[in-house]
């Protein structure tokens, strides 16, 4: 009612509210911004061109580095892992679909069907945040080990003797295989896409739901044609909250996988913390940022979501 | 009921002096004068995008006017900023702070000027708003008339020299809207403080203020008693915007006295020459306005009935609605299309139905005269906009 | 034929349940073998109850230390980033200045970086200044990580506040500080502390960016990860289990504090 009766005049360009304040304190937004602007500057900007710098240098840990532009460490880096490089998307983005068929449904139950149950369920959610990821990936090697239960029950249904001819596993173990890798991206990174999905699906006006049983759509209608596309800024960034860091994860392939399932931010940490070679692991930290950004700024422009933030 | 404390400063008119606020190329607020006599009720009426609020903000000080000044007395208030100024402001949809208590809430402003015991004041002043029981609620647990009263009280309590009202009564319905009109009306005569309400409402305008000033388009159209306004509208706008106008085109043939006689497509109107705004020589255009209430209808048949010396259109009858009260008719006329006429419902012509050929007729005296360069249709076009 | 469609009618009720079991079965694992005598150095085969872990949490070497460490880093990182965050949030959505989009790009960034490059990029930083590694470099880097995540929540509820409620402050005699402090701040309070809530899990429980930082500092996940290699101890499954429990029963009080105050009030 307020917003109607009293809505900006169309000629105005900007109504008052949104001036800026009286004239004094033109540089108090400066002042604010300066300290965190500053350290995000100094702590994120500025390692980026190093590192940038980095890897274009040659030398020797004991006589120094100097840049000489040197790109082929770029070719040589990426000659020498682009195994771990594919493997690192390839994985990356089955965590993230599985994620997201995983997801979805518990947050459509949270969001839409749970009623009086839902703070309790968001709470069931978000408290494995509250373990140590590091503790609660170990426990996976726990579930996943050789003689347990599930590896026995998946072992006795045959399930073990498909994912072995697919190559998902490989000797009838579940552990040290890109099966567990995914596994354990998969529940790592899934409550990153159910909340997100939960606030679009939540936003949704249930008013609109009942209009569309009334415009005689069925069930399985209403999703596809209302629930889904209205719930799509969800599963655009819950889709990237997972994808990003699921591609730069090196914790789950070391954990439970082998080095057959090495991915390229074990090569990262490897070359970086044990091997010293400061230009290759600069080369490869770079490449994934940039093949990351890239990916990412493509996947926004084609799902048409620019406020992610 | 008496209130502890006159207020601080002995008070005196706003005045406003060549005032105006330009946002870039778009000029809110062309230069305006306009004086505020103390202690009276005066509401700026307009429809949305007209300025009324933008000066409302500058008499506040939240609002630095480009040119002019403002004055509150004999002070210079213009370059104060808002929390030096004795002027207290009622905001649209309250903008009550969520995380206080009514209580705090009327309490802020004492506060604020370093007032320690608060407790009796703040209690007196829940009173004067009937809101003694709902001390310690959070605004949000309150209807929107229990907030429109707490956005009084926090103003009121601090005994400013002006109270603004920015659209305060926009958010609530019909019925409550006329309770908390007499409300605000009760108060102001209890108080004696000057209020500046801004509206779009010509209705509650009418109903509430002392005088009222019509803004359009960053002016002051007209400024008078609200009686004044509506029997003697000055411009088109005016006209359409306060009430419903009959505006018909017509053209002066000659002076009669204290009369003009005009020509309008074959009719011969008659208005008194005071009563017409602009200087109207023979074969000047002048729009000739009546307030459709004014009017008589009577049927074709009985026309010879008709008193002498009415200004009379004829016409066929295009439309009847019946409100109850009375019965608002449109007639079309070679002379004005969509004439309009509220007959009131004493003894009901059972022949006037849509299509009955009529004459429409009413007292000359009834008649005023505006430039004809107006659009005849101003103000009515931003009444409908409010309405809907 | 009505089994089918009370099938259908509950499919998601039972995918979505199947999910929550996914996400805890871990810690459900972790709280049962917090009670576990393991026979070898490594915890992941059950052996036979017992609650010695749970009555010396602190007998292993380092491990205590490390959650101390961990936590004075995370206090300290969220109160930098609580800080610095809020600051840039009030710049952001109050006022009008050049270079805001730079700005805006600049907070989104970090968000959207996989962590093993920032880490990467702030070693290279720092081994090309010289600097050693240590607690300072752990608290720099964890404040830039998480200012962008205060920005974020904070930005989100100072752009939700009516700019009305400032306006009536000072309209009502509080001059540009009282504003600032007793009606802006009040407000934006719960999303300031969203903000801080969340610096405080994503320091306390960062490995990749502290890893690479910390030189011979040893935080708990750290000694986590030092101990998949040598061998885990019960304890850390008692960590694992108490701060779950402690976390869920705040959150729990805390709603229901909220639960009866609604219900008290209206």
């Amino acid at each position: 009612m307020a917003a109607v009766t009293e809505a900006p005049p169309p000629l105005a360009p900007t109504a008052p509210d949104d001036e800026p304040p009286r004239g004094r304190g033109r540089l108090t937004p400066y002042w604010l911004l300066l300290p965190g602007i500053l350290w995000l500057l100094v702590f994120f900007a500025l390692p980026v061109i190093y590192q940038a710098s980095t890897s274009v240098q040659t030398g020797s840990l004991e006589q120094g580095y100097t840049v000489t532009w040197h790109f082929a460490t770029y070719w040589d880096a990426l000659s020498e892992y682009w195994p771990q490089f594919l493997r690192s998307v390839l994985y990356a983005a089955c965590a993230t679909v599985l994620c997201l068929l995983l997801g979805y449904p518990l947050a459509y139950l949270i969001a839409l069907r749970a009623g009086r149950w839902r703070n309790l369920l968001m709470v069931l959610v978000v408290a494995p945040f509250f373990t140590s990821f590091l503790i609660r990936t170990l426990a996976w090697k726990t579930i996943l080990a050789d003689g347990g239960p599930l590896v026995g029950a998946l072992g006795t249904l045959h399930v073990l003797d498909v994912t072995d001819w697919l190559g998902w596993t490989s000797g009838h173990r579940v552990l040290a295989t890109p099966l567990a890798v995914v596994c354990g991206l998969t529940y790592n990174f899934l409550p990153f896409m159910i909340l997100p999905l939960y606030t679009s699906l939540e936003r949704i006006d249930p008013g609109l739901l009942e209009a569309a049983g009334d415009l005689y759509a069925r069930p399985a209608t209403t999703f596809r044609r209302v629930t889904f596309p209205l719930s799509l800024p969800g599963v655009v960034s819950g889709t990237l909250l997972t994808f990003i860091p699921a591609a730069g994860d090196y914790v789950n392939a070391d954990l439970l996988g082998s080095t057959d399932t090495r991915m390229v931010g074990n090569v990262i940490q490897t070359q970086f913390l044990r091997i010293l070679d400061y230009p290759t692991a600069a080369a490869l930290s770079f490449l994934l940022m940039a093949a990351i950004l890239l990916m990412v700024t493509v996947y926004i422009r084609r799902s048409g979501t620019e406020d992610l933030v | 009921m008496q209130t502890t404390t006159t207020p601080a400063v002995g008070g005196g008119d706003v005045r406003l002096t060549g005032i105006s606020k330009r946002y870039g190329t778009f000029t809110a607020v062309h230069p305006l004068d306009l004086t505020v006599p103390q202690g009276s009720f005066f509401a700026l009426l307009g429809a949305s995008g007209c300025g009324k609020t933008t000066t409302l903000r500058m008499i506040a000080g939240l609002e630095e006017p480009t040119q002019g000044t403002v004055h509150l007395g004999d002070q210079d208030v213009t370059r104060l900023p808002p929390y030096r100024r004795p002027v207290n402001t009622v905001f649209q949809s309250y903008a009550l702070f969520p995380h206080l208590d009514v209580f705090e809430n009327v309490a802020f402003g004492l506060r604020r000027r370093g007032i320690k015991n608060v407790k009796q004041q703040v209690a007196e002043m829940l009173e004067l708003v009937q809101l003694g029981r709902q001390a310690r609620r959070k605004p949000h647990q309150l209807s929107g008339g229990q907030q429109q009263r707490v956005a009084v009280a926090r103003a009121l309590i601090n005994h400013p020299e002006v109270l603004l009202l920015d659209e305060p009564l926009g958010a609530l319905d019909l019925k409550l809207r006329r309770q908390m009109q007499l409300e605000l009306k009760r108060i102001q005569t209890e108080v004696g403080i000057t209020f500046i309400h801004v509206t779009h409402d010509q209705e509650e305008a009418m109903t509430m203020a002392d005088t009222v000033a019509v803004m359009n388009a960053g002016r002051v159209e007209q400024l008078g008693t609200p009686t004044d306004l509506y029997e003697n509208p000055r411009t088109a706008f005016v006209a359409g915007f306060l009430g419903t106008s009959n505006l018909v085109p017509a053209r002066v043939t000659a002076r009669r006295g204290e009369e003009l006689v005009l020509t309008a497509g074959g009719a011969t109107l008659v208005l008194p020459a005071a009563r017409c705004t602009v200087p109207a020589p023979a074969g000047a255009a002048v729009l000739a306005g009546v307030r459709p209430e004014k009017i008589t209808l009577t049927h074709a048949d009985d026309a010879a009935g008709i008193p002498e010396g009415r200004n009379r259109i004829t016409g066929r009858i295009a439309d009847a609605g019946f409100l109850g009260v009375s019965t608002q008719y449109v007639v079309d006329s070679p002379v004005c299309p969509g004439f309009e006429v509220y007959a009131q419902n004493i003894d009901r012509d059972p022949r006037l139905v849509p299509g009955a050929e009529v004459v429409a007729h009413w007292s000359p005296a009834h008649t005023f005269g505006l430039d004809a360069a107006q659009d005849g249709d101003a103000g009515t076009a931003h009444a409908e906009e409010e309405a809907a | 034929m009505r089994l089918l469609t009370w099938i259908k009618r509950h499919l998601v009720v039972a995918a979505g349940l199947l999910t929550l079991a996914y996400l805890l079965l871990p810690n459900a694992v972790v709280t049962v073998f917090s009670f576990n005598r393991p026979k070898g150095r490594f915890n992941y085969e059950w052996q036979r109850f017992s609650t010695d872990a749970w009555r010396h949490p602190c007998d292993v070497a380092g491990l205590c230390t490390s959650l101390g460490l961990s936590l004075r880093i995370a206090v300290w990182a969220t109160l930098g980033a609580t800080v610095l965050g809020t600051m840039t949030a009030f710049a952001l959505v109050r006022y009008r200045f050049r270079a805001r989009g730079a700005v805006n790009a600049l907070i989104f960034l970090p968000m959207a970086m996989p962590e093993v490059v920032m880490a990467a990029s702030l070693l290279t930083l720092f081994l090309n200044l010289g600097v050693r590694l240590g607690f300072w470099t752990v608290l720099i880097a964890h404040v830039m990580f998480c200012l962008s995540f205060v920005v974020t929540a904070v930005k989100a509820r100072v752009m939700s506040m009516d700019p009305r409620l400032e306006q009536a402050a000072q309209d009502l005699y509080a001059g540009p500080l009282q504003t600032f402090v007793r009606v802006t701040l009040p407000i934006a309070a719960p999303g300031i502390a969203a903000g801080a809530l969340l610096a405080f899990a994503l320091s306390f429980d960062d490995f990749v960016i502290t890893n690479f930082t910390a030189g011979s500092t040893v935080t708990f996940p750290m000694y986590v990860w030092g101990s998949a290699q040598r061998g885990t101890p019960v304890q850390i499954n008692v960590v694992g289990t108490a701060m779950f429990v402690v976390a869920v029963l705040c959150v729990l009080a805390a709603t229901a504090v909220g639960n009866r105050r609604r219900r008290h009030t209206t």
